[in-house]
């Protein structure tokens, strides 16, 4: 991957100016590099990590792995397309094993997702069948600790 | 009895010990570690932790029992991995049953190296500057030092003509850390081949700490090792602390020929018996995963390095760009400072830490060494605390 989306992976709010620096590229340059990727659809958008569990928010995320017929034209892809449109889901993955679709969804509790499942997703044409479980606790998100560690101490000066 | 007490009794210390002047920045740690909310460019040492699976592969090896010593050269699966890597990596050959010891890290190696040739008055050649143990550790072994200069105008290069200067009948070996601590020097291809002839013109042995081999930026490591001729007369060491981030293990090896390695494993054998089993349990799976783990801290590296150097340009220090291993070395002559007073100055007014560069001997002045082996946002705030301490 090149090195300036590795930055922009590990901190979305690095500087222009900055990166420059890191990469041997003037500020200007790394503008236009990042347009292009915004414009050619590599970088889909900026969001911040949020450890959501903190927060006593009324919301539950479920994950839940959908069997689907695929169809003749298309295979997967008009489903997949079908459910993501639905608010309430936030990720969709097509999956390799005993199931096809993987997605998260959330709502506010228990019976909001319950309800997503039976009436909007179970009914769709082509599901014939789906499991949902409930996430519990976050301990790790995109590579992001959601409690960071006490570091063990180090020295300050060595040679 | 407290060690200040020694005037009562002369004779109490060796001689070759009291010969070693009392460690440069030993004050300065003392400072250092008394203060609170220091931003450390001091440190010689990867900021990040040891790669998990390195990590748990020494848990899972404790659950199993591994609690013993191990045979004095060290297990004989770890050095049958170094030499397949040595082998892979930079072509170097070295029988695992009889030409390989794992030691106490490099520290330990570079001990064992210099004892098993040095006779009282041997003369040892390095480069100056270097790493802090080199001088020490040949008065240790009643061998005399002999420091040959390097320069940031010349790139920290140690020319022929300044080794053919100071190369007399008592010089026996020739000590190298490439790439370099403080300096970030590193060989290219015809250096390394100008150093080789040196030693073979003279006959001399070379011991080449290649500690930091894995973090190169700009060209793949050289191993003057690796040239014809140099393998009977070339003990190489090498080990875990660097490219690893693993300094806590304390794991290290010697490379020599069988008498060499006999030699050194004498010494070994009565004041170490071996390393800890544990680390070399860890080191085994070091080897196994080499690139991923090594890359990612390295990019991480080459990214800060670049960082550092475009903003000591910025404010207006001059410094060669390192090539190697994780320390930038900037001049900080054109403040009218010492090196020693830059470094305490920075730290009383700023709370930044970096080592005076006569740490690293008297051609170190100066200079001061700045790790970049700490996190991006330690080097920025560094940085703007240096500006204002420069500027005001
Ligand atoms: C050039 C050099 N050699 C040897 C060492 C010691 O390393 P180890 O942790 O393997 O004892 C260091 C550590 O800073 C070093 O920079």
């Amino acid at each position: 991957m090149d090195e300036l989306l590795k930055i922009l992976k590990g901190n979305a709010l690095e500087s222009a100016e900055n990166i420059g620096k890191m990469l041997g590229l003037s500020t200007d340059e790394v503008r236009t590099r990042i347009a292009e990727y915004e414009k050619n659809g590599v970088i889909r958008g900026y969001q911040a990590i949020v450890n959501e569990d903190v927060l006593k928010m009324d919301r539950v995320t479920a994950v839940i792995e959908v069997r689907v017929s695929p169809e003749r034209e298309g295979g997967f892809n008009r489903i997949a397309d079908r459910i993501s449109k639905f608010d309430e889901v936030q990720s969709v993955y097509l999956m390799s094993g005993d199931f096809d679709l993987l997605l998260f969804v959330v709502g506010r509790d228990l019976k909001e997702v319950a309800f997503f499942v039976s009436e909007k997703l179970a009914t769709i044409e082509g599901v014939h069948g789906t499991a949902t479980h409930f996430m519990l606790k976050t301990y790790k998100h995109h590579g992001v600790f959601m409690e960071t560690p006490d570091a063990y101490e180090r020295l300050k000066v060595t040679p | 009895m407290h060690m200040n007490d020694s005037k009562l009794r002369p004779n109490l210390l060796a001689q070759q010990l009291q010969a070693v002047p009392r460690s440069g920045i030993r004050d300065f740690f003392e400072i250092v570690s008394t203060m609170q909310d220091v931003i450390s460019l001091g440190i010689g040492e990867p900021d990040f932790d040891a790669p998990w699976h390195i990590r748990e592969a020494s848990v899972f090896a404790l659950e199993r029992g591994a609690t013993s010593y191990t045979s004095n050269l060290g297990l004989l699966s770890l050095r049958q991995d170094i030499a397949r890597y040595l082998q892979d990596t930079m072509g170097l050959s070295y029988a695992p049953d009889t030409e390989i010891l794992i030691s106490v890290g490099v520290s330990e190696a570079l001990d064992l190296a210099i004892r098993a040739i040095c006779n009282p008055g041997d003369e040892i050649m390095y480069h100056e500057p270097c790493y802090v143990s080199y001088g020490p550790l040949i008065q240790f072994a009643h061998g005399v030092p002999v420091p040959v200069p390097t320069s940031m105008e010349n790139e920290f290069r140690l020319t022929r003509e300044a080794l053919e200067a100071r190369v007399t009948p008592r010089t026996k070996a020739l000590l190298l850390n490439y790439p370099n601590n403080p300096t970030g020097a590193a060989l290219g291809p015809e250096e390394a081949k100008d150093l080789a002839d040196f030693v073979l013109a003279h006959d001399l042995i070379l011991i080449t700490d290649e500690i930091y081999a894995e973090l190169t930026y700009d060209q793949s490591h050289v191993s003057v090792a690796a040239f014809p001729g140099m393998h009977e007369r070339t003990i190489f060491l090498h080990g875990f602390s660097k490219a690893w981030a693993m300094t806590g293990f304390r794991l290290g090896y010697a490379c020599a020929p069988p008498e060499l390695t006999d030699a050194m494993m004498k010494i070994h054998q009565y004041t170490m018996l071996c390393a800890p089993i544990l680390s070399q349990e860890a080191a085994r799976e070091a080897l196994r995963r080499v690139d991923e783990d090594v890359e990612v801290m390295k990019s991480e590296y080459r990214k800060r390095r670049n960082f550092l150097l475009n903003s000591f340009a910025e404010i207006g220090l001059p410094c060669f760009m390192p090539r190697g291993a994780f320390y930038a070395f900037p001049c900080i002559e054109k403040t009218g400072l010492t090196a020693k007073e830059f470094a305490f100055g920075l730290l009383e007014q700023e709370k930044v830490a970096c080592v005076p560069g006569t740490a690293f001997g008297p051609s170190g002045e100066g200079f001061v060494r700045c790790a970049y082996a700490t996190s991006l946002d330690a080097i920025k705030e560094a940085i703007q605390r240096m500006a204002r301490f420069i500027g005001g």
